[in-house]
Formats: structure tokens, sequence, C-alpha cells
């Protein structure tokens, strides 16, 4: 018995898909171990992202996916006690090395979170917000960019006449796809989305889908979610995670109709979790 | 079965008059303070009406009086106090909730803390032998200078005045205003950091929008400040020079509302003097109301805005049936 | 920026580290046993003592206490029992006023309600303005410290048959009692530092004060007086009267900061 085997019974690790000819890795962890102060909560994850795709991360509570997702752009930094051990690769470069600068990662790695957090500012003052601190763009420009990232959020049409109005005046729906522009709006290489619908409506719900969907093009998405039907709809490839292991990581049709792992197919037939 | 002892009656009824009358007597207190000044203050009300706040002449002797050398002292006192007071307090308050190292933390927060124990009569006495030699040297370092061509800086360098007064005001309002900003910070949301911090933000650049979310908070912190300087009595009237004049100048021995109210009301003969005293506290008991309400508005405004108020009992305690 | 703020720091911590410097080495030389036995000396000669104001404050202190933490725990009660009521918003927002009012108006209040009537300052005088001073902030912690009892004690008891009353009495309150404890000591050592309400209440007085209807001579006061005044000896008095003073406003100030920290460990929230 393998040790992960003696530590969770029926539990295998697999070695991730070997990635497919076309598609670039964009992002890639390898043998990532994590800590709370004592508490492991990611085992030996390796996982290989793909280039203008997105990636559902999948599991039950507690299971680390979110964990992972916030290892990416070196959000969990913040949290004090914290430890990070093995690679997380950005291009190929470990973003965790000492020589790393963090605010230039994070512009390159982007985040959009599970409630929507606007600053108590208007609509355009979000949106530029990141362009602003980052400054990478003339302020001659920043309206363009603003509309740009507006439109890619398809949020343009609903607030074009009122971009002064504050932010803390849309419906929760506008709130969250106003953070996606705002997150687009300094060019992200790749989206981080954690659960970014699950605050929302069912027809809210449904525009963020469609737009992460039309994302993929430009972009390399990775999205934590608790809902299996979502990750079937927008996601490419999906990684189960389990107790702080990376269960089973495949295509997303082939995980959804026949999943290599037994306990992969319960969970997501709902059996538990 | 024998009754073991005698019960008590509790009624609910009675529970509710007892606690109610206790409750009443807090309004009843607040509503005999209004009352008392107003009632006490007819004579110069009758006699100068609305002139009394804008004469300028403070003059028992003759009868004449008017309040308006002491609204600009205490005005002019609390302006220099917040002008220094609030930024230091504001950065203590940074210092502590955002920047500083987790051990230094609460120790930090004890000793500002610290400051607002300690009485005012102590921080006069402080300010008569330690303050003012310190201010009168650096007083007469300006005068000696091109400086004292500003109006601000002009007259002799005595020590005692409104640049002593400003000073110990400041020092005694930072914990006050600090510790009322420490809790507004810490009740902004972790996602406003957060999302700051995910946009590729440095700390200084979230720490900007964590005060900018929290800034009505802060602001009514700042009030609460400026509420405690107008109503200061002991500490001013120590170093503040007690002179009924108006001027400009840092330098000048001043007057303040309160601080003519402690020295001269025992002193004061006749009704019309006295009661002009007693008009005076009127004016700063409406002057510090307004102020202090206007201040815990905003700061409740705050708390408001993001998340509902946690209750661990409910809104009604069920009817026992 | 980050020095900005340190700076923001030292600089506020200065004055605090000043002011106790020179409290303690000022006062300690001026202190001796004569400060708490004797009287005061008429103005010029040396010798004597505070003893009389000592006293006087603690029994101004006392007799306050006795007027306003009943009222202040009744209030809070109420407040915190009917917490929807109008008449609760009210108590609340006057508590709050009252909090706010310099304690020189209070004092002037207070003489128009006892000094007038009895014609002569007293103790009773003095000890009614820092009773007004002490209900709000009793109200307002007691109050904070009743919502926090959770539901489910006063749940159990009702269920048991307890009349309200009797559930507040016998469960809530005693869960309550170290933290209401600390909000009467915390508004203990704010009036026991106050001198402005004392000012023209209780007065002055050279001599011991029997009784609750003399002037009263509190160290507030004294010290003040003596401040002001042009006698060096007078001076170092003041200083000698400070540093008791702090001691004893720091002593209810850590008394109430041990109760609190008692209150956590028994964990009543």
């Amino acid at each position: 018995m393998t040790p992960t085997e003696l530590e969770a019974p029926g539990v295998t690790v697999r070695e991730p898909e070997p990635r497919s000819e076309d598609a670039a890795v964009r992002m890639e962890t390898r043998n990532l171990d994590f800590f709370y102060e004592h508490v492991q909560a990611l085992h030996g994850v390796s996982l290989a992202i793909a280039e203008n795709s997105v990636t559902a991360l999948i599991g039950p509570s507690g299971c680390g996916k979110s964990t992972f997702l916030r290892c990416l752009n070196r959000m969990n930094d913040i949290i004090p006690g914290t430890r990070v051990v093995g690679d997380v690769l950005l291009d190929d470069i470990d973003i965790y090395k000492g020589d790393v600068d963090v605010v230039d990662l994070r512009r390159r790695v982007g985040m959009v979170f599970q409630k929507s957090n606007p600053f108590p500012k208007s609509i355009f003052e979000n949106v530029a917000y990141g362009l602003k601190i980052n400054r990478t763009v003339r302020r001659s420009q920043m309206a363009e960019r603003v509309e740009k990232s507006l439109r890619e959020a398809a949020l343009w049409d609903e607030v074009k006449d009122r971009l002064d109005d504050p932010a803390m005046g849309l419906s929760g729906g506008q709130q969250q796809r106003l953070c996606i522009a705002r997150a687009l709006a300094i060019d992200p290489e790749v989206l981080l989305m954690d659960e970014p619908a699950s605050a929302l409506d069912p027809i809210a719900t449904q525009k963020v889908e469609e737009l992460i969907y039309h994302l993929k093009t430009s972009y390399t998405i990775v999205i934590v979610t608790h809902n299996m039907q979502q990750a079937a709809r927008v996601s490419d490839r999906t990684a189960f995670f389990m107790m702080g292991r990376l269960v089973e990581y495949d295509r997303t049709d082939k995980m959804f109709t026949n999943p290599g792992e037994k306990i992969t197919e319960d969970y997501i037939t709902g059996r538990f979790g | 079965m024998a009754r073991t002892r005698r019960r008590i009656p509790w009624s609910d009824a009675g529970f509710r008059a007892a606690t109610g009358l206790a409750a009443f007597l807090v309004v009843g207190i607040a509503v005999v303070i209004g009352l008392e000044l107003f009632r006490n203050s007819r004579v110069p009300i009758h006699e100068f009406g609305w002139k009394f706040w804008t004469n300028k002449d403070w003059d028992p002797v003759n009868g004449e009086f008017g309040a308006y050398t002491f609204i600009w002292g205490t005005l002019y006192s609390s302006l220099i106090a917040l002008l220094l007071g609030a930024p230091v307090a504001l950065g203590i308050a940074i210092f502590i909730v955002e920047v500083g190292p987790l051990r230094l933390r609460r120790g930090l927060g004890f000793l500002t803390d610290l400051l607002a124990a300690v009485p005012s009569i102590v921080y006069g006495l402080w300010g008569i032998f330690v303050l003012v030699p310190l201010v009168r040297k650096v007083e007469t370092a300006i005068a000696g200078s091109r400086l004292s061509n500003l109006p601000i800086f002009s007259g002799p360098p005595y020590g005692i005045g409104m640049l002593a007064a400003g000073i110990i005001l400041a020092i005694m309002i930072v914990p006050y205003i600090s510790s009322v900003a420490r809790e507004v910070l810490r009740a902004v949301p972790q996602s406003q950091r957060e999302a700051a911090y995910a946009l590729g933000a440095t700390k200084w650049e979230t720490i900007r929008i964590v005060v900018r979310y929290g800034r009505s908070g802060i602001l009514g912190a700042v009030f609460l400040g400026l509420g405690r300087a107008l109503g200061e009595t002991m500490a001013v009237t120590m170093v503040i020079g007690n002179s009924p004049q108006i001027s400009a100048s840092l330098f000048a021995p001043q007057y303040t509302m309160a601080a003519v109210i402690a020295n001269e009301f025992t002193e004061a003969t006749g009704d019309l003097y006295l009661q002009s005293l007693i008009e005076i506290g009127l004016v700063l008991f409406a002057i510090t109301l307004a102020i202090n309400v206007l201040s815990r508005f905003l700061i409740w405004s705050v708390s408001r805005e993001r998340r509902p108020r946690p209750r661990a009992t409910p809104a009604r305690l069920p009817e026992p049936a | 920026m980050s020095t900005l703020c340190a700076a923001a720091v030292v600089l506020a911590l200065l004055p605090l580290g000043f002011i106790l410097f020179y409290i303690v080495s000022r006062g300690i030389s001026a202190l001796n046993p004569a400060f708490f036995t004797k009287l005061p000396k008429p103005s010029g000669e040396t010798g004597g003592g505070m003893a009389n104001a000592i006293v006087g404050t603690l029994k101004l202190i006392g007799l306050a206490s006795a007027a306003s933490v009943p009222a202040g725990i009744g209030a809070g009660i109420y407040i915190s029992e009917f917490p929807g009521s109008r008449t609760s918003t009210l108590v609340r927002f006057c508590a709050d006023v009252l909090n706010g009012v310099p304690s020189i108006v209070v004092g002037i209040v207070a003489y128009g309600l006892v000094v007038l009537p009895m014609k002569r300052f007293s103790a009773i005088a003095g000890a009614v303005a820092l009773a007004i001073m002490m209900v709000p902030i009793i109200t307002r912690s007691t109050e904070e410290l009743l919502r926090l009892v959770p539901v489910s004690l006063r749940e159990g008891a009702l269920a048991l048959g307890a009349s309200r009353a009797r559930a507040v009495w016998s469960v809530v309150l005693p869960s309550a009692l170290p933290g209401i404890i600390t909000g009467v000591l915390i508004a203990v050592a704010r009036i026991a530092g106050e001198t402005a309400p004392l000012l023209f209440t209780s007065f002055n007085n050279q001599f011991w004060a029997p009784g609750l209807d003399q002037p009263t001579a509190s160290l507030t006061v004294q010290i003040y007086n003596y401040a002001i005044s042009p006698y060096d000896d007078w001076h170092r008095q003041a200083w000698a009267g400070a540093l008791v003073l702090v001691a004893i406003v720091l002593a209810f100030s850590m008394l109430a900061r041990v109760a609190t920290r008692r209150l956590e460990r028994m964990n009543v929230g």
C-alpha cells in the first residue's frame, strides 16, 4: 500500500493526464504542499493548466480547492503562518522564488471572488483602479480601456450611461460582472475565479457562465465551483480534489461521463459531498 | 410538603416599573440639564438676547457681558488640537490595525488608551510646569526669527497662551480619536483588502482603499475628538492665560468658554454676572451636543453599510405564556 | 509611509512617557507620611498634607457610586430587556448625550440643583455632579454586557417557570456581573480624576468635613489650588497629589482590566 492509501483508503493519486499536443501550459504546480501553521491543507498536488481554456476545480467543502487557487496568485501570503513547499510555475518561472515581484504577479494572474467586492467608488473608478495603481496606461487611454473591459464583461450596455454612479448601487449580478471587468482591465494572462456565481440568482449565473465561455478565447481561466453542472457546462478540463489531494484530472467530457476513479464517480453522482 | 423558605413574589410588572424608573431617570437627567441651563440664564437672555453671542466685551464691572471672545478661544484652541492631534491619531490607528507587528499591537493600543486615563488636572499640572517653559523656549526662538512678522506668531513669547493650550488639547484627544478609528478600520471587510491585493495593489495602496471605505467613521472619530476638546476645562485654563482678548496669534493668552466658567463662577457677583456664565455653559452644551450627535451618526453609518450587526439575543424576548 | 505611522506612535507615546516621568520623579520626592496624615497648613507655611483631600475624594466617589450604580444598572437592564421600544431608543440616545456633556456644565447643573437650594457647598452637591457623569457610562456598559449573555441562558430559566424578572435577576445578571463590575470600575476611574464639576459644588475645605452637607476637600481641587498658587511647597505637594491621584485612577483601571480578562476566560459570550 502506498502512503496515500494508508491515509486515505480508496483514494489513489493518478499521474496527471498527458497534455494534448496543441495546448500550451500556462501555469503548473509540481508536488505542491501547503500548510496553515501546522495543518497541511494540500498534499503533493501536481497540476498543469492549459492556455486559453477553462479548468474547473471541484470537490467537497474543505477539500483545498480554494486554497489551491489562492496559491496561484500568492493571495495566501497575506494570511500569517502559511507555508508553501513545492513549485508553482507561471510560464516556467517559479512564482514563489525570492526575486519574483508579487505585485506584478497579481497583475498577470487576476482574481474574482465569491462575493463581489466593489470599492465604494463609481463604476468607472472601480474598473480604472487597477490601471491607476499599476500605471500601465496613460490617462487619455483610460476611458478606452474601461469601456473595453466593461464590454468584455458584458456590462457595458447596462452601465454606459451611468459610469459615474456608485458601484454599490448595482445589482448583485451586475456587481460581480463589474468585478470581472475590474480584473480584466489590467489585462491579466490568467484569471482565477473562486465560485464566481455562487452568490447570484440563476439568470445572473447564466450570464456569468456565458461570459466565462467567451473569455476563454483570450484568457486562461481557473474556476473553483461546488456546482457540478456548472463545471460540466463551462469547463474544458476538470480537477477533482479531496482532502487536500488531487484525485483526478481530465477532460471535462470524459470526467463526467466516464470518470477513472470510483470516488470521483461517487462525488459527481452526488453520493457524497 | 412544608415550605422551606419564603418565596419572594417576582412580578413582571414590578420589574418593568423598577427598571423603567431607572431608565426614566437617565432621560430625566438629560432633560433637567437642558432645562436648568435655560432656567438659570434667563436674566442675560432677557437682557442681551442674541447680541450676547456677538458681543466682544466682557466687563463684569460695568455689567457688559458677551460670549464672542470665549467662542473664539474655544474654536481656535480646538482647531489647533484637531490639526495636530487628528493626523497623529489616524497614524496610530493605521499602524496598529494594518501595519504594525502583531505582537506590538495590543501593547500599543493599551498604551495609547492610557493617555485617556490621565486626569485632566494632571495634564494641566504638567502643562504649567513642563510644557509651558518648553513652549516659551520655542516661541522665543520664533520671535527672534523672521517668522515673527506673521500675525500668528506675533506678540511676546509668554509660553502661556493659545499654542500651549492647543498642544495640550491635541495630546488629550489623540486616544479618543485613535481608539474609535481603530474600531472603524477593523470593521472594514477583509474582502475589500483582498480585492485590492488581487489587483496588484501594494500594502499602502490597499490601506488607502481601507481608509477610504471607513472615511465617514473616521470623520466621526475626529468629531468625537473635537467634542472632547471643546469641553475640556482644567488643562486649558491652566495654560491658556485666561485673558479675554481675541487674537490671531498663537502666542497670545486667550480664554475659552469652559475656562471662564471655571475661573469666575465662584467670584461672580450678582445675577447678571453669574447667569451670563451659565448662559455660556448653555452655549457650550448646545455645541458639544450637536457635534457628538453628528459624530455618533457618522460612526454608526460605517458599520451599518456592510454587515448586519450580530445579535446574541433576539430582538424580542418571547413573552411567557 | 510606514515610518510616518511609526513616528505618529512615538509622537503620541512621548508625552505619556514625559508626563509619567515627571509625576513619578517630582511626586515621589514630595511624598512623605505627613502627606497622607496631615491637614493642609495655611498659605505660605510648609509641611502639612492632603489627608482630608484624599478622604474627601474617596467619600465623593463612594456617594456618587451609591447613587449612580443602581440607577445605571437599572436603566441598562431596561434597555437590554426591552430593546425595541421607543423608550429604549430614547434612553440610549440620552445616555450618549450625557456622555458628551462637558464636566464643567455638569457642575453648573449640580450647582443649580443642590447648592442654591441648600445655600451652601456640600459633599452631596459634588456627589450629585459626579453621579450624573457616572450614570450614562454604567448604563451603556451594562446594556452591552447583558446583550452578550446567550439567549439559551434566559430561555432555560423561563422554561423552568421563572418569571422574566426572576430570569434576569437569578440567571442573566449573575453571568454578566463581572462585566458590569468592570463598567462600574471604569466609571469610577473616570470620575476620580474630575476637577471641574467639583469646583463649585463640593468646593474646598482646609479641614475635615464630617457629614454630607459641608464643603469638602478633594484631591483634584486641592491639586488645582496648589498648582496655581505662588508657593513652591504647595507646588511640590501638587505633584505628590498628582502621583497619588494617578495611582488611584490607574488602580481602578487595572482592576477593570483584570476583571475583563477574567470575564473573557469565564467565557460569558
